[in-house]
């Protein structure tokens, strides 16, 4: 089987877990004896990689490929249309040379399926599919109203994905939650959707040992009694970061040994530092900024409870690493990762007393802390990229068989 | 009769600046003040540039003035935080001021060290902080201070009553309109319930034409002359026999910089007054004394020297303010009873009411963001590392505590 993979981006030149979800995929497809040709929109070494073959549909490096950002598709357009037509700084100009690069390359290359990962790349499938008449099958990690929070977001982002849907011969969302958007926002038939969830690699995370002087002030509480509630996340209205804060000040009114560290940076930093303070709860609440490396890694593990707060979070791999840091997990309602974890606290996004609640009892009971953080690691570790790669197999087969009749 | 005459205060301090000290460094490291960076969070490098632009250019002016003019005297209050940056980074600063006090023409005014808000929290704290003021002056100075002023000159009756038992000659505050009515501010006044302070309020008008208006080239009055304001210096006192000029030391020099000729209009105008018989200069125990009180004045509520609000609303106006000063008062107790001097030292530097001032977001609101005078990129970073330190000092209390010398 070979398969034409068109993504934006793989590790280590990523700046989300789309090029991590791209990467392990493609691995264990080309495990289970797939040819994978991955095509990227810039130029640069990509080791460990040798499973595939890297196309660089540009003479950029890794940094340029966004113009101005693929996370803030709300800028690009205007910004884009004040360029000359032939620059590559904007993201669209990026995107047309993606799209004539791909169409050179499919005139040598046959596949025999071309599976595109979001609105980035959905274009280029799209030409691909009419150049080679080859199925189609479009991978959708997130939609722009995801991006946008509760906005609309970006138009000309709808259009592209809404036609790339229609396009397509198969599409995959990356849960439940992610199909239903797409059932409910572009009218596309359920039945041509297929979940297949996200899976997390262990080994990618590699090896760590905890260093307790990096928040050696929480370990301090910590040892005083204090249960430390974290996440890890960028500060945007889309992680409902505001609720948890709510849900924050509500616990501490009825149990005052709760800390609470958010790690991260974004727009409605300066929004939740004013808030904390309003609530009452500034010295309890930790601001980390921007963490890598040790810092991101320890902060997993000084937490023992993890919150996923988000408003509209397709997937939500961070859940699965807070899983294997240890962390017992509170995940709401509207979080993709929810539907592949059972031993876990689920809410509504709105529910802050309820959150409350889940907080304070994990908190207060050791027995029930205990049991949530073992028995979500038996649920993560069944959940491969090679059970995802044999879905992918049998979508492929199912649509060439379905395009040759 | 007492001659009429100029009542000059100015005010010298420096605040010691939080680094970006981030929840990385707490209770790792406790070095809040020690910033190396290119940045106005290096203390030493912003002492040094005021050094070179104010203190010494104006210290140099100052003691040439009081050489050449008799009749030539001040008032200064210089803050404990101040000094201590001084013998740090600029000792020569130090020595040009005792210079001036030692011409025997210049008043030190008394306060609190850390430039802090103390007297709304905690009055312990606030008299040990005057007491450890009186005593950096007294050590380093020669003098013992007769008058008082509080912080950003804030001031309501208990503060009058405070100063009069402790048995000051004067108070200083604002000479607001809401608060005087009908009353002249250059009058001296008696506060409620006292038997022998006086307070002393600003000529916010004419104070204010030097300290924040004389480079303003948009101001109908520019180019400001020593003539044009000694007339208005005689219209004031009309009213009553004291114009008092309060405002900061660094007015000159580094809010008006060298290029608005703001040196060589202060030197003509005290050389003006100086050669006329019928005005004088008092320092501020001077014009208490020698002035009777004209009429009792209250001022129930808080007044301060700053912004048309004239109140603490810079300092206390939003609730990350009043959050971070609560955390800081509530350690009181705790940190008191360590005898780590330290620590407390660390506790004292963090009540300086700067802190709180860079946390002010009212301009922020009002897109008046170049009204933000802060060190700081956003009112919302000063309260991060704040609250860090704060917490740093609470880890430090702890481990006192349960260390032997702490257990009891």
């Amino acid at each position: 089987m070979k398969i034409l993979m068109l993504g934006w981006e793989l590790p280590p030149h990523n700046s989300g877990g789309l090029g991590v979800a791209c990467y392990h995929m493609s691995k264990a497809l080309a495990l289970a004896g797939s040819s994978i040709d991955f095509v990227v929109p810039y130029s640069a070494d990509h080791p460990n990689s040798s499973f595939m073959r890297i196309h660089a549909a540009t003479g950029l490096k890794p940094l340029e490929r966004y113009g101005l950002g693929a996370y803030d598709s709300s800028r690009f357009a205007k910004d884009a249309s004040e360029k000359a037509p032939q620059s590559l700084n904007g993201i669209r100009d990026v995107q047309a040379r993606y799209v004539e690069f791909v169409d050179e390359l499919v005139r040598d290359v046959k596949p025999d399926a071309i599976h595109a990962h979001d609105w980035l790349t959905i274009e280029a499938g799209i030409r691909a599919k009419q150049r080679t008449n080859v199925p189609l099958i479009v991978h959708v990690h997130a939609t722009e109203f995801d991006r946008a929070g509760s906005n609309y977001g970006n138009p000309l982002v709808h259009e592209i994905e809404e036609q790339g849907l229609l396009m397509a011969d198969r599409i995959i969302a990356v849960s439940a939650i992610t199909k239903s958007l797409i059932v409910h926002r572009y009218g596309i038939p359920a039945d041509k959707i297929e979940v297949i969830h996200n899976a997390f690699d262990i080994a990618s995370l590699g090896d760590h040992s905890y260093d307790n002087r990096t928040y050696r002030y929480l370990e301090y509480l910590k040892q005083e009694g204090y249960t430390v509630a974290a996440t890890i996340t960028r500060f945007t209205i889309q992680k409902g970061l505001i609720h948890f804060l709510k849900a924050a000040a509500r616990a501490c009114e009825r149990y005052d040994k709760l800390v609470f560290l958010l790690a991260g940076d974004g727009e409605q930093r300066d929004e939740l530092l004013q808030l904390a303070a309003d609530l009452g709860i500034a010295d309890k609440v930790f601001f980390t900024g921007f963490v890598r490396g040790q810092q991101w890694r320890d902060a997993y593990s000084v937490a023992d409870i993890f919150i996923m707060s988000s408003v509209s979070e397709p997937f939500g791999l961070t859940a699965l690493e807070a899983a294997h840091h240890d962390n017992a997990l509170i995940i709401s309602n509207q979080s993709g990762v929810g539907e592949v974890l059972s031993n876990v606290f689920k809410y509504d996004f709105w529910d802050t007393d309820r959150l409350a609640d889940q907080m304070i009892a994990i908190a207060i009971s050791g027995s029930l802390r205990h049991e949530l953080k073992n028995n979500v690691k038996y649920e993560y570790t069944r959940i491969s990229w090679n059970a995802v790669a044999e879905r992918c197999m049998s979508l492929y087969r199912s649509v060439s068989v379905k395009v040759a009749t | 009769m007492s001659k009429k005459g100029i009542v000059l205060y100015l005010h010298v301090h420096q605040p010691w600046r939080v680094r970006d000290y981030s929840i990385f460094d707490t209770a790792n490291r406790h070095d809040y003040f020690s910033d190396a960076s290119e940045t106005d969070r290096n203390n030493g490098k912003v002492f040094n540039k005021v050094a070179d632009k104010s203190y010494r250019p104006m210290n140099k002016l100052l003691k040439h003035l009081l050489n050449e003019n008799s009749d030539f005297k001040l008032s200064l209050s210089i803050t404990g935080t101040f000094v201590e940056q001084a013998r740090q980074y600029a000792p020569d600063v130090l020595d040009d001021f005792k210079d001036l006090v030692r011409t025997g023409k210049v008043e030190i005014v008394a306060e609190t060290y850390h430039h802090s808000l103390a007297f709304f929290y905690s009055r312990d704290e606030f008299e040990r902080q005057v007491a450890m003021h009186r005593e950096m002056v007294e050590h380093e100075f020669g003098v013992t201070p007769t008058a008082f002023r509080n912080t950003e000159l804030s001031y309501y009756d208990e503060l009058g009553k405070w100063a009069d038992q402790a048995g000051y000659d004067a108070v200083l505050t604002e000479g607001w309109d809401p608060v005087l009515g009908w009353r002249s501010p250059n009058h001296v006044y008696r506060p409620p319930e006292t038997k022998h302070v006086k307070l002393l309020t600003k000529n916010y008008r004419l104070s204010d034409d030097v300290a924040f208006r004389f480079g303003n080239k948009a101001w109908e009055q520019w180019p400001l002359s020593a003539d044009s304001y000694e007339q208005w210096l005689d219209a004031a006192h009309q009213d009553g026999p004291l114009v008092n000029l309060f405002m900061d030391y660094e007015t000159f020099g580094e809010h008006q910089w060298e290029d608005t000729g703001i040196f060589e209009f202060f030197n003509r105008l005290v050389n003006q007054w100086s050669d006329r018989d019928d005005v004088t200069f008092y320092t501020v125990t001077d014009a208490a004394r020698s002035f009777d009180a004209v009429d009792n004045l209250s001022m129930p509520h808080t007044v301060t020297w700053a912004d048309t609000e004239r109140d603490l609303s810079a300092w206390l106006g939003n609730s990350m303010q009043q959050e971070a000063m609560r955390y800081i008062y509530n350690l009181e107790h705790d940190i008191i009873r360590s005898g780590d001097m330290a620590l407390i030292d660390d506790w004292r530097r963090l009540q300086t009411s700067d802190h709180p001032y860079y946390m002010c977001t009212k301009w922020f609101r009002d897109g008046d963001v170049h009204a933000y005078f802060s060190p700081y990129k956003s009112p919302y970073d000063a309260f991060l590392y704040y609250m860090n330190a704060v917490r740093d000092l609470r880890y430090r209390l702890m481990a006192y505590h349960s260390s032997s010398h702490g257990s009891f």
